[in-house]
């Protein structure tokens, strides 16, 4: 970490070959300067800060809602993001409309930064459907449970831009825990070797639900990827704005023909893994209190307090705003239009399929068994 | 670049030649059309499946991969999801369980997750069975796990025209095939049928007709009922042999009407028998022709065994005498 101001930085793409914790806002909200990835966020003033904030508070607030739907029993599940908004929507924040996102299950502030509509992100975990939008109106996909296997999917659509002559990049999200999976060493691999316009972003939260990474690596994430030729770089990830600079650097790589690159964000998981989860029972309190002071939405506030671009009417206004997208979440899950049971059938084979088309009529004419009757 | 096949000339090739030529076809046809897998660039696969197809069709079109089946599979996804259609080649049968979950978890639900909004058109190419005296891991007929998960289409082959014309239609499908190539029957020649283009992929063929007892095989082993139909003809016994080409979906009706005529029904496969595709078709056989029945149905197939050492394997596959046993035992239950 440098923090001399005074030295001149360029715009080139940095070297992804770094243990150091890249980080632009210290944990007590003060700006730092870095020598490759400072450059890659001068564009972003005191306005765009304010609304990264926001999207920091609105992503906690739908985050937080959700999870009072699942405690309401409205949610079959929740998978809570508390304390990785700003990993995921500096990420996001850095990405074209034409990059396509292949994300895990917790990505719900990169699906807010993508514009799915959050009523949506909840119709998987409640168990209406298994996706909620098209993937193709937003350019990322559905949940993907089986860790690690979206990373493969990731790398092999940016084969497919860059048979394409695409200046797009795909971007796929896991978690520190998928990194111990095949599919994760096959995508970087594949990646390495097909010089493939995609970033990796791990967000190590430091938990795989019980397992600590220290179970998962003895090494870094990012070294994992240096292994494979996949260059890497650690970012503070409760960092927004070093978040954003570390992806637009890794996005630029892939853009410009230099093949793919690994993050690994480092954060902290401050909840549950799912709402299943109880990590009293194996996280240290004193764990939880240290994170805490590390909080991604504290230490961009007290930047902007610092700075006095925020007062108490602009809170306000930002809080109306995450409690409005809270309340029309809650009215849209609430409101939810349940599937038919007939539409058990639907779409499993894209072209007509005998055998599925026989159970389909042999179930609607049981179903119409009850017709007119108490059943 | 030359198409080894015209669709007006009957021409004779062998098997393997047959599925070059379909591949050569489908390349041609469409650009999106991309081949990947170990070893099928300059090699042009261990089986010479795709010789000469990366020369004429580039490094982009014929992709030598790293030697990870998952990663082969998982990539064609995102490929598939560009808007490509690829065609993955597994190197054996045996070596397919490492790109397991990415075909019974990802590429076979994704259309369903995404209430059809996302298209899997991938086909998968499996040399499968026994009888080539290979190692372990080399023998295998894993159509069976793939048969039992919804989302999948499974179909084999069993002769040089349906090889060409079955894996254009695989190619061709906006669903993801398990496309099953009896690897010891690459070499045998069998001429190219332009008609065989018109019989749709999921529909089962009455190879050999026949009035008293109906054998069901696919793949390989459908040489071996012919074989068997032979033999028994001269016993003055008269045997129709249905090849059933695909094997999810199941063509029932083909079956059912050929039972409903003969009476008995003997199935065969290399897979061993337990919760084999015999099962399945017996049992909706037992559904569907309970009375035209004369006999309970058999099967013949592998053992509850894993695919044994190569000098036991003529043991363990069906041949023409265990079939012919079996047809005897449906005239004398």
């Amino acid at each position: 970490m440098c923090p001399a101001a005074t030295q001149s930085l360029s715009k080139d793409v940095p070297l992804f070959d770094t243990d150091e914790i890249v980080q632009l806002i210290t944990e007590t909200g003060q700006r730092r300067t870095h020598p490759d990835f400072s450059a890659w966020v001068e564009d972003i003033d005191l306005t765009e800060l304010r609304a990264l904030y926001e999207d920091l508070v609105v992503v906690r607030r739908i985050d937080a809602e959700a999870t009072a739907l699942q405690r309401q029993g409205e949610l079959g599940l929740w998978a809570p993001l508390l304390g990785q908004e700003a990993a995921q929507v500096g990420s996001a924040r850095a990405l074209d409309p034409g990059d396509f996102v292949f994300a895990s299950y917790r990505e719900h502030g990169v699906a807010y930064c993508r514009d799915v509509d959050p009523t949506h992100m909840l119709r998987f975990w409640r168990g209406s459907t298994h996706s909620g939008w098209n993937p193709f109106d937003y350019n990322m996909t559905t949940p993907a449970i089986i860790v690690g296997a979206q990373a493969l999917h990731a790398t092999g659509y940016a084969l497919g831009m860059q048979f394409d002559g695409s200046d797009g990049a795909a971007i796929t999200y896991f978690g520190d825990g998928a990194t111990s999976q095949g599919d994760i060493s096959e995508a970087f691999g594949f990646a390495a070797s097909f010089n493939a316009p995609v970033v990796f972003f791990c967000q190590n939260n430091q938990w795989a639900i019980s397992e600590p990474v220290s179970l998962q690596s003895r090494v870094s994430i990012a070294a994992r990827g240096r292994g494979f030729g996949v260059p890497s770089v650690r970012v503070d990830g409760n960092d927004v704005l070093a978040v954003i600079a570390v992806t637009r650097a890794a996005l630029e790589r892939a853009r410009e023909g230099s093949g793919p690159t690994l993050i690994e964000a480092v954060t902290y998981r401050m909840g549950p893994h799912t709402t299943s989860d109880d990590p009293t029972r194996y996280r240290p309190a004193a764990l939880d209190e240290e994170w805490k002071r590390k909080d991604p939405l504290d230490r961009i506030r007290a930047l902007l307090d610092s700075a006095g671009a925020i007062d108490d009417t602009y809170l306000a206004a930002v809080q109306q705003r995450a409690d409005d997208t809270a309340a029309a979440l809650r009215r849209g899950c609430l409101e939810t239009v349940e599937p038919e049971p007939m539409s058990l059938f639907d779409n499993v084979y894209a072209e007509p399929h005998p055998l599925v088309d026989e159970e389909r009529r042999q179930f609607a004419a049981y179903l119409d068994s009850f017709e007119g009757t108490d059943a | 670049m030359s198409t080894a096949i015209s669709a007006a000339a009957p021409t004779t090739l062998p098997l393997g030649k047959a599925l070059n030529a379909g591949l050569r076809r489908a390349l041609e046809n469409d650009p999106k059309v991309v081949l990947l897998g170990e070893d099928i660039g300059k090699l042009g696969g261990v089986f010479r499946i795709t010789d000469g197809l990366q020369k004429d069709f580039g490094p982009n079109r014929v992709i030598d991969t790293p030697l990870a089946e998952s990663g082969i599979i998982g990539t064609a996804v995102g490929l598939a999801m560009r808007g490509y259609r690829p065609v993955c080649e597994i190197q054996f049968d045996g070596f397919i369980y490492p790109g397991f979950d990415q075909i019974v978890s990802q590429v076979a639900k994704l259309h369903y997750r995404t209430s059809g909004n996302v298209k899997m058109p991938i086909t998968i190419r499996v040399p499968y069975g026994g009888g080539i005296g290979a190692i372990e891991h080399h023998s295998e007929s894993p159509e069976g796990y793939f048969a039992a998960t919804a989302g999948l289409r499974v179909v084999t082959c069993s002769n040089a025209s349906d090889a060409q014309t079955m894996i254009q239609q695989a190619i061709a499908s906006d669903d993801p095939v398990l496309f099953f190539e009896p690897k010891r029957r690459y070499w045998e020649k069998g001429q190219i049928d332009p008609a065989a283009e018109t019989s749709p992929l999921h529909r089962a063929r009455v190879v050999a007709p026949g009035t008293d007892v109906t054998v069901v095989a696919y793949g390989p082993l459908v040489t071996t009922a012919l074989q068997a139909a032979k033999v028994a003809a001269d016993e003055g016994r008269s045997v129709e042999v249905i090849d059933l080409r695909s094997i999810s979906p199941l063509d029932v009706d083909t079956v059912a009407a050929s039972v409903q005529r003969t009476g008995r029904l003997v199935i065969t496969h290399e897979a061993p028998v337990f919760l084999g595709i015999g099962a399945e078709i017996a049992a909706r056989i037992g559904e569907r022709c309970f009375y035209h029945l004369e006999a309970p149905v058999a099967r013949v197939g592998g053992f509850t065994v894993p695919y044994p050492p190569a000098k036991l394997e003529e043991h363990f596959l069906p041949d023409v005498d265990r079939i012919l046993d079996a047809v005897d035992r449906t005239f004398t239950a």
